[in-house]
């Protein structure tokens, strides 16, 4: 079984590997379709209207469809290529091997913001921002500066306690496992990871960064490790919610997968 | 200096960028922000209508007008906005939802009300502001100069 690692685990090769196949996927145009898809999903998710992708239930089934997507096209450059994860409860600052020249490259330089080394940084010339919200065609980061310290390992313990995966209304104001995790309420765990990294992280053209993928894999493996927390607890709503993604309902863009399809993680990859 | 008063904004033309992940472009028209255009002949732009229209349920937030930062900043309430409306379909337009318009040197920022009222941009995505005005003066901040642009959206 395919094993998705944690970021600090990594060999070098293995860190290699993966960063040579995200470049190949964006000199093919295949990465930016992935930003496009994001983008056009988070400005379509609204609290009162159709929501799939975010501030919603299907928050995570379908952003582990959207991880799966990318894995397998990662694959189609390495074959043994995974997604790795990033626990930012344990990798807390700029410091860091995540934020190496050899992975994901560091810090946005003062001024700018911008990525000055690693793979991902302008003067590579390997990483053009195409999808883009502003005219600045560069990879910019600000570790720690629109918010001064990521979740702790205390504050992820209290969301993966709650024991019901989500409640009406299905939104941003829900009370639940699910909107905790995504950060609209109480300590704030996922939104707050996009705010701390700053950048094009804080955008809805988020993929743009690629420790996007390795945020998302630990949002991930954390709704994996409260399924096992909480055996007796499903996925919720079950069925004829409006504006909202039932346990049986088709999720866009695929259309061809649901919810249910996606709750044993085990069927794809496991977490090492 | 004239601006269009309906402007392509958020989903680009380039558009062509293939979508061959996203399925549903067509969901997002490009129709522009219902500005009211009677007394914008001047690039100050005062004159926004303010609080009639749907809101939603919540206090519908007030109109600005400002330089913040060397940008000019303004915000009112879209004449198609309002929740409740028709969302099967999406086929509204780009501020279909917004319920209010937000520029920053007349390019739009897209901005979204979140169920307690607060306030999000596309440029500020995962944090939210109390206000528009709020949320437009981060915006400013983030951009530090940078102009907005059309997004692809697929």
């Amino acid at each position: 079984m395919a094993v998705r690692k944690n970021q600090a685990d990594l060999t070098a090769t293995e860190k290699r590997n993966f960063v040579d196949a995200v470049l190949e996927l964006k000199r093919s145009g295949r990465y930016d379709e992935f930003i496009s898809t994001h983008n056009a999903f988070i400005i379509g998710d609204t609290d009162e209207g159709e929501r799939t992708g975010h501030r919603s239930p299907s928050f995570l089934p379908w952003h582990r469809r959207f991880l799966l997507q990318f894995e397998q096209a990662l694959q189609s450059i390495t074959p043994s290529v995974m997604l790795p994860y990033w626990d930012w409860t344990v990798d807390r600052t700029p410091r860091s091997s995540l934020w190496a020249d050899d992975f994901l490259g560091g810090d946005g330089r003062s001024g700018d913001g911008r990525v000055a080394s690693g793979p991902f940084a302008f003067t590579g010339g390997k990483w053009p921002m195409n999808i883009r919200v502003d005219g600045r065609t560069f990879l910019r980061r600000s570790l720690g500066t629109g918010v001064r310290e990521l979740p702790t390992r205390a504050e992820v313990d209290r969301v993966l306690a709650m024991t019901v995966y989500d409640a009406a209304p299905w939104n941003s104001s829900s009370d639940s496992f699910r909107n905790n995790i995504e950060g609209w309420r109480g300590p704030n765990l996922h939104n707050r990871v996009h705010v701390w990294v700053g950048g094009q992280m804080t955008t809805g053209a988020s993929p743009n960064d690629p420790v996007f993928w390795l945020h998302h894999c630990f949002i991930d493996k954390l709704w994996a490790d409260w399924q096992r927390m909480h055996p007796k607890s499903g996925y919720l709503p079950t069925g004829n919610t409006p504006d909202v993604i039932d346990l049986h309902d088709t999720m866009k863009p695929w259309n061809d997968v649901t919810p249910a399809d996606l709750l044993d993680h085990t069927k794809f990859y496991t977490y090492g | 200096m004239s601006r269009p008063t309906r402007r392509q904004v958020l989903y680009g033309s380039a558009a062509a960028v293939t979508g061959a992940v996203l399925a549903a472009p067509a969901a997002f028209a490009d129709t522009a922000a219902a500005r009211p255009t009677a007394g914008h002949g001047d690039s100050a732009g005062h004159g926004h209508p303010a609080g009639h229209g749907p809101s939603g349920g919540h206090q519908m937030a007030e109109p600005f007008d400002e330089v913040y930062q060397g940008r000019h900043i303004e915000g009112w309430q879209s004449e198609d906005g309002g929740h409740g409306g028709h969302h099967a379909g999406r086929a509204a337009g780009p501020h279909e939802g917004m319920d209010f318009v937000v520029r920053i040197d007349n390019d739009d920022l897209h901005v979204m009300r979140n169920a307690d009222g607060t306030w999000i941009s596309l440029v500020n995505h995962y944090e939210t502001f109390t206000t528009p005005r709020a949320l437009a003066r981060a915006a400013v901040r983030e951009l530090q100069g940078a102009d907005l642009v059309p997004v692809v959206t697929g």
